[in-house]
């Protein structure tokens, strides 16, 4: 076996004993209880809030995709850093208040406050539905992460195209995540991230040495992008702009609203705690942005794959020793375990207190027992999803998920301000939103991994979900007076203006 | 109340600064060999971490006031 296969297994091993650890880790009371096994005590500081959120928003399929699109598609890709560079004064807006009336009444979801806020149990519901739906195919993208790992070790990991390792880590997943809570995923973010930041120093240390500087890697680069079949330059081409701003923005406002981050932001144990973070966590992006750059110098080094998500592994066994390789990949592995723990929990949470009214946290906090079933359930249907359908699939779902999350905008998050919508209202704009996403997802068939061939060459082009928001929006300013007009009956506002501060 | 609407406009600057690629779609100048397009993005991570670090100080000042 080789070295990086036996560092590999190692390091999943410890994060697996430190997993089923973790139930006992900062106990402030019994796991039985809703906001200590899903927001692990609503208690953690700083540090801890930093690790915990940055391994749940910069996943492992973001480290693989990123740099598979810069590879691929050249500048188009560094859309990511405007995307999670203006995420955060967003989010310090938002999430300060959310988090504020999430803690003085109780919240763990998003459709929680929903509920309480326009007094709709219809609107509880979709919104929760939505938040489910969506996260079901971002876990299985973690999983495709990891596959491709499995897949560029070979041997025993690549039995059954990788999908028995993947099988195996994931079920270790699920027993320490029903065991620990969020706890599991907090603790292991320390580890993950620590292996993360060391490998991507230690390969930009690397790439550039060997190319004796950033001109080396761009000149190569640029020359191997003008004789991709599909040529390309180093700087986007005029018609890319609008597409460039409105991808980064439109995947801004959706990044806070998906149910991993409303459950890591909420294990915050002050609301400082989330503003400091909102400031601490553009170190990540830095971090994203050079992990982008290692996709140039795939290409540099004269990587050929067939699929570029292969290209970062494959330079990481050029460019590392076997056994350091292996501290790389297991930084990717571990890098998609965090996310889907969180990302599995949040879901739970969601089908727990608001689809199934009757298990609702706010009125059976001490009930634990529902949402850990649920959180097993959600990780095989992933599993299962990966396994039995086209990996292509599962990114075509995302890229619909990622649609559909941005039409709860206008409910959530306009929502914080303004009780002014009238719920049917907003359930119309809802159902315009989703629909004329998917219309325009299905139009452009789907080319969220490749945004370039993705939407034409027309005037104006831009992200589709972006342009469902709006007629979203669009509906319900419009359907609101109607709806109040129409004498159609409205829920009551159980939050009050204190309850945000 | 003016202070914290003095601190909103100041989080329209990363916005302004990073989605209009138009400002920043150039090779030149460079940086470490780098082009500008790549560099000047990477810089604004640490720049919009500096922004909202102002943002806090200013907002907390202002809550600490109103006390």
């Amino acid at each position: 076996m080789h070295a990086s296969s036996v560092v590999l297994i190692v390091l999943v091993l410890a994060i697996t004993v430190l997993g089923f650890a973790a139930a006992n880790w900062r106990r402030t009371g019994t796991l039985d209880h809703m906001h200590e096994w899903a927001l692990g005590g609503r208690n953690f500081g700083t540090l801890i809030s930093w690790f915990l959120i940055g391994g749940d928003l910069y996943t492992a399929y973001t480290f693989i995709a990123v740099p598979a699109l810069a590879y691929g598609a050249g500048p188009i890709a560094f859309f990511a850093l405007p995307y999670t560079i203006v995420a955060y004064p967003f989010g310090i807006l938002i999430l300060t208040r959310f988090w504020s009336v999430a803690r003085n009444r109780g919240y763990i979801t998003a459709a929680d406050f929903v509920r309480d806020r326009f007094g709709d149990r219809s609107l509880e519901i979709v919104i929760a539905i939505t938040g489910v739906i969506s996260i079901l195919p971002y876990i299985a993208l973690q999983l495709v992460g990891m596959e491709v790992v499995f897949r560029q070790l070979g041997g025993v990991f690549a039995v059954g195209n990788g999908e028995v390792a993947l099988a195996i880590s994931f079920i270790l997943l699920a027993a320490y995540t029903y065991t620990s809570g969020l706890r599991a995923p907090a603790l292991i973010a320390l580890v993950k991230d620590t292996l993360i930041y060391i490998t991507i120093i230690c390969a930009i240390v690397a790439v550039t040495h060997m190319f004796g500087g950033w001109s080396g890697i761009f000149d190569a680069a640029g020359k191997a992008l003008a004789a991709k079949p599909k040529p390309a330059t180093l700087l986007l081409a005029q018609p890319q702009y609008f597409v460039y701003g409105t991808l980064a923005f439109g995947s801004a406002l959706a990044l806070f609203i998906y149910p991993h981050s409303i459950t890591s932001i909420l294990s915050a144990k002050s609301r400082v705690v989330v503003q400091r973070n909102m400031a601490l966590l553009p170190i990540y992006s830095l971090l994203l942005g050079f992990l982008a750059l290692l996709g140039y110098a795939a290409l540099a080094a004269g990587i050929q794959v067939k699929n570029p998500q292969f290209a970062v592994p494959a330079l990481f066994a050029q460019i590392f020793p076997d056994w350091f390789a292996g501290v790389g990949y297991a930084a990717i592995v571990i890098g998609a375990l965090v996310p889907a723990a969180i990302m599995a929990i949040g879901g739970a949470n969601l089908f727990a207190s608001n689809i199934f009214q009757q298990f609702s946290s706010t009125r059976h906090p001490g009930q634990t027992g529902i949402a850990k079933m649920l959180t097993l359930a959600i990780c095989l249907v992933a599993l299962l999803f990966v396994i039995f359908i086209d990996p292509q699939f599962a990114i075509y779902f995302q890229f619909l998920g990622g649609a559909w999350i941005l039409q709860t905008f206008p409910a959530f998050v306009l929502g914080l301000y303004t009780n002014w919508f009238n719920p049917k209202a907003l359930l119309l704009g809802w159902i315009a939103g989703i629909a004329s996403g998917t219309y325009m997802a299905v139009q452009t068939h789907y080319a969220a991994a490749f945004p370039l061939h993705l939407f034409g060459d027309g005037a104006l082009v831009g992200y589709g979900p972006f342009y469902a928001l709006i007629i979203n929006l669009i509906v319900v300013v419009i359907a609101t007076p109607l709806f109040n007009a129409a004498r159609s009956t409205r829920g009551v506002d159980a939050t009050s203006a204190a309850d945000y501060a | 109340m003016k202070r914290n609407a003095w601190a909103n406009i100041l989080l329209l600057i990363p916005f302004v600064a990073t989605l209009f690629p138009a400002l920043y779609n150039s090779l030149e100048p460079r940086l470490f060999g780098m082009p500008f397009f790549y560099w000047y993005q990477l810089v604004w991570t640490i720049g919009s971490g500096l922004v909202l670090a102002l943002y806090i100080a200013i907002v907390r000042g202002g809550e600490r006031d109103a006390r």
